[in-house]
C-alpha cells in the first residue's frame, strides 16, 4: 500500500479535484451506460410485444407497417 | 454447418442473438476483474510520479478510454465495411452498436486529458494536434450516430453510415501518430514495446484498466445489438418466439 491515511489518498498531492473529477465521471458514464440499455431492452420488449398483439388484431394493420 | 466453423451460420441474427446473451456476463465478470484488479495497482500500490506527482494517476482512465475511442472506431469501421461489401446483415448491426460506446470513449478521453492538462500545462484545452483531431474523433462518432438516425430504411441507413464510417478512418492514425508528426504539448506515447518509460508496476496498472475497458466495450456493445437485432428482425418468426419466452 502506497497511502498513509485516507485523507492522503483522497487529496492525491494537490491534484485531487483532477485525479477524482476524472475518476467519477468515467465511473459515472460506465454504470450509467449498461443501466440505460437494460432499461431500454426492456421498454423494447414491451413496446414490441405491443405491437405483436396489435398486428394479431388487425392483420392488415402489419402488411402497411412492414411495407 | 456439421463440418468446421461456419461464419455464414455464426453471422445470421438468429444464432448470434442467444450468443450474445450466453457470453454477456462473462465479458462482464472479466471487466469487473481486470477494473479491481488495475484499480487497485493503479491507485493503491503504485507510487508517485517523479514529475508529475499523483496527478499522473489520471492516466490508468485517460490512455485506456483514448486507447479504446481508437480502437473501437477501427472495429467499427471494419464491421461497417463488412456490411458494405458483402450485405452481411449482422455487421451492420454490429457497426451501429459500437458507436454510442466508442462516442463515449472518445468524450471520456477528452475529459480525463482536460482534467490532467490543467494541473500540468495550465490549461484545459489548447488546439494542438493531438486534442484537436481526438475531438474530431468524438464528431465522426456523433456524426455516424446522427446520420444513421436520421434515415428511416435501414439498408440505407448502414449504407450512408458505413461509407461516413470510412472516410474517417483516416483520422485514426492522425491522432495515433500526432505527437510524433508535430510538436504538440502532448507528451509521447508512454508505451514502448522497446523500451517503456514507465515503471512496471505503473504499466502493469494501465494495461489491466485497459483490458477492462476492453471487456466492458464487447460487454455493452453485445447488449447493444441483442437489442438492435429485436428491432431489426421482429417482423421474423423467431423474433415472435424469443418475445413469447421473454420475462
Amino acid at each position: 500500500m502506497y497511502w498513509n491515511s485516507l485523507s492522503d489518498f483522497l487529496a492525491m498531492g494537490t491534484h485531487g479535484l483532477y485525479v477524482w473529477g476524472s475518476f467519477i465521471v468515467m465511473a459515472l458514464v460506465m454504470i450509467l451506460e449498461p443501466v440505460l440499455l437494460v432499461r431500454g431492452r426492456k421498454q423494447l420488449i414491451d413496446r414490441l410485444r405491443r405491437q405483436l398483439r396489435a398486428e394479431k388484431l388487425d392483420p392488415a394493420a402489419s402488411r402497411e407497417e412492414s411495407h | 454447418m456439421s463440418k468446421g466453423f461456419n461464419w455464414y451460420h455464426f453471422s445470421s441474427p438468429q444464432t448470434f442473438y442467444p450468443l450474445a446473451g450466453k457470453m454477456i456476463p462473462w465479458f462482464w465478470a472479466l471487466a469487473a476483474l481486470f477494473g479491481i484488479a488495475g484499480l487497485i495497482v493503479g491507485f493503491l500500490i503504485a507510487p508517485t510520479d517523479a514529475q508529475q506527482g499523483e496527478g499522473y494517476r489520471i492516466i490508468f482512465l485517460h490512455v485506456p478510454a483514448s486507447w479504446m475511442s481508437m480502437f473501437i472506431y477501427l472495429v467499427m469501421a471494419f464491421w461497417a465495411a463488412l456490411g458494405l461489401a458483402f450485405n452481411f446483415r449482422l455487421s451492420a448491426m454490429m457497426a451501429q452498436a459500437l458507436a454510442p460506446t466508442g462516442a463515449l470513449f472518445a468524450f471520456l478521453s477528452l475529459w480525463t486529458g482536460a482534467l490532467w492538462g490543467k494541473p500540468m500545462w495550465g490549461a484545459w484545452w489548447v488546439w494542438d494536434a493531438r486534442l484537436t483531431s481526438e475531438l474530431i474523433l468524438l464528431f465522426l462518432y456523433v456524426g455516424f450516430i446522427a446520420l444513421q438516425a436520421s434515415i428511416d430504411d435501414p439498408r440505407r441507413a448502414d449504407k450512408a453510415g458505413a461509407i461516413l464510417a470510412l472516410v474517417g478512418v483516416v483520422n485514426v492514425p492522425i491522432i495515433y501518430f500526432s505527437v510524433k508528426w508535430w510538436n504538440t504539448l502532448h507528451q509521447g506515447s508512454t508505451v514502448n514495446i522497446a523500451k517503456s518509460s514507465m515503471a512496471k508496476v505503473m504499466l502493469v496498472g494501465m494495461l489491466l484498466c485497459a483490458l477492462a475497458c476492453w471487456m466492458y466495450a464487447i460487454a455493452v456493445a453485445l447488449m447493444r445489438v441483442r437489442k438492435i437485432v429485436l428491432e431489426r428482425e421482429r417482423h421474423t418468426e423467431w423474433v415472435k418466439a424469443e418475445l413469447a419466452q421473454e420475462k
